[in-house]
């Protein structure tokens, strides 16, 4: 149709105007983490995340969400530990696994900033989970099962993945797609940002978690991201995560740099990876 | 000569095959649990738009086929003289029971469509997409995939995929084409869920 005829300028035009509006991303206080788990579960419960199966592990389950502790090892009185939440940090750059999937499966919404996960397209090969430096990516090895009164329970904006696909973090996009709907049928083509909170952050007692738009120089989030106790786990890998962390803690932020935060997933460092 | 017209044969008997009976085999019909007449609503002796019935919340979610709370509001006892709505009464609302309608614009779960940002925002015309549903005075058979269990209406009752009207077929191509036709750069979560 008409488009077929679009000039070069044009369209510089069209991508000029469609720079990233909004740059959603989270500020996490570990200061104020005590590792309840509510994130987790509210997280679950959000996303259709399915109970876990007999044969399930740490290593094999679905934790979109996952919680870690990581302490120092040290005796008794001079221990110190960290409760981590730990998800898909949204990479801005270099995005690993958006550049490994051989499937167009992952891509970062031009609008939103939020790395997207399709399951339709997904064939399961598990690059990005290889790829994945934060371990954030999670393989359903089962078929999500649901018992009857359950069912009743799923979420009905967000669609239940299936067997043998890659699923991980999205930022509720559940969540802004219904803040959208209501601000549409308002006439207005802008969110009010109240409307779109993230499950976990809703739901931790502490308020430990800030969401919004980075690109917001008057958010609240904007302005703790660029705290000087704010930091991101591996930011040497240069992938620009949108999710900040932020500790007074000395020893937590030189943690976030350490080789293999991997071992997140076993649920502690080992004192050899904190202190050298 | 005999072999070309045995390869003349051999493409009709193809063709016929695959135009024609596959189509029959692939879509099971089913008939809309009881019928319904749009034009005697809307037309001049109902004088109602789309969104008397058909109405988007204050939520902003759109509510689809009214409930039988809706009907009721005007047909809780029969106001005309026709056996369909006397069964409708019988059937449906004097037990306060839904009518299981079949959706022929049901899209798979994936996909998130907001009626809102379309209609209120974008103020396209339901008959964009639905077609002159508004003044059909029945419904038509339902038609579902056998294999993916959408309706025929998701791609379009041409088998070929040429259509000669904008509300033939609602497949992800036709969004994206008017998306990209506006300019519009969009990633893949913001239609899908």
């Amino acid at each position: 149709m008409a488009h077929h005829g679009r000039t070069t300028s044009e369209s510089i035009i069209m991508e000029t105007m469609n720079e990233k509006k909004h740059k959603y991303g989270m500020v996490i206080d570990l200061d104020k983490c005590n590792g309840c788990g509510a994130c987790t579960v509210a997280c679950a419960v959000e996303n259709n995340v399915p109970p876990a199966v007999e044969k399930m592990n740490s290593r094999n389950g679905i934790t979109w969400l996952r919680v870690s502790n990581v302490n120092q090892n040290e005796s008794f009185t001079e221990n110190d530990t960290v409760f981590v939440p730990m998800f898909c940090q949204q990479c801005e750059k270099e995005t690993p696994c958006l550049t490994v999937c051989p499937q167009n499966a992952v891509d970062i919404d031009p609008n939103t900033g939020i790395v997207g996960q399709i399951p339709q397209r997904c064939l399961g090969c598990r690059y990005c989970m290889t790829a994945c430096p934060y371990h954030a990516r999670y393989f359903n090895y089962w078929d999500p099962q649901w018992s009857d009164g359950m069912k009743q329970q799923l979420n009905p904006d967000v669609s239940p993945r299936m067997r043998g696909v890659v699923e991980k973090c999205n930022f509720c996009h559940g969540r802004l797609h219904a803040a959208k709907e209501k601000a549409a049928s308002m006439g207005n083509r802008e969110i009010d940002p109240k409307e779109y909170v993230p499950a976990c952050v809703e739901s931790c007692p502490n308020s430990a978690i800030t969401f919004g738009d980075l690109n917001d120089q008057t958010s609240v989030v904007a302005q703790l991201s660029k705290q000087g106790n704010a930091f991101r786990f591996l930011s040497r890998l240069g992938t620009e995560p949108k999710v900040y962390y932020h500790s007074t803690r000395e020893w937590v932020r030189a943690m976030a740099e350490q080789k293999g935060p991997h071992s997140l997933r076993d649920s502690q460092f080992s004192a050899e990876a904190i202190h050298g | 000569m005999r072999d070309k017209i045995l390869l003349l044969a051999g493409f009709v008997i193809g063709s016929l095959i695959g135009w024609q009976a596959f189509p029959l085999a692939l879509y099971k019909t089913e008939e809309q649990p009881m019928q319904f007449n749009h034009k005697v609503h809307t037309g001049e002796q109902g004088g109602m738009a789309c969104t008397d019935c058909h109405i988007i919340n204050e939520t902003g979610r759109f509510q689809g086929v009214p409930t039988i709370a809706k009907c009721a509001e005007c047909h809780a006892a029969p106001i005309g003289s026709t056996k369909q709505e006397q069964r409708m009464v019988d059937e449906y609302i004097t037990p306060n029971k839904q009518i299981p309608w079949k959706i022929y614009s049901r899209q798979p779960d994936n996909a998130f469509f907001s009626h809102a940002s379309h209609v209120t925002i974008g103020e396209m015309k339901c008959e964009a997409c639905h077609g002159p549903q508004g003044s059909s005075e029945s419904l038509k058979p339902y038609k579902e995939n056998r294999i993916s269990g959408y309706s025929r209406d998701i791609w379009g009752v041409s088998i070929s995929g040429f259509q000669s009207e904008s509300w033939q077929g609602m497949k992800m191509s036709k969004c994206i084409r008017c998306h990209t036709d506006r300019g519009r750069k969009d990633g893949c979560i913001a239609c899908h869920k």
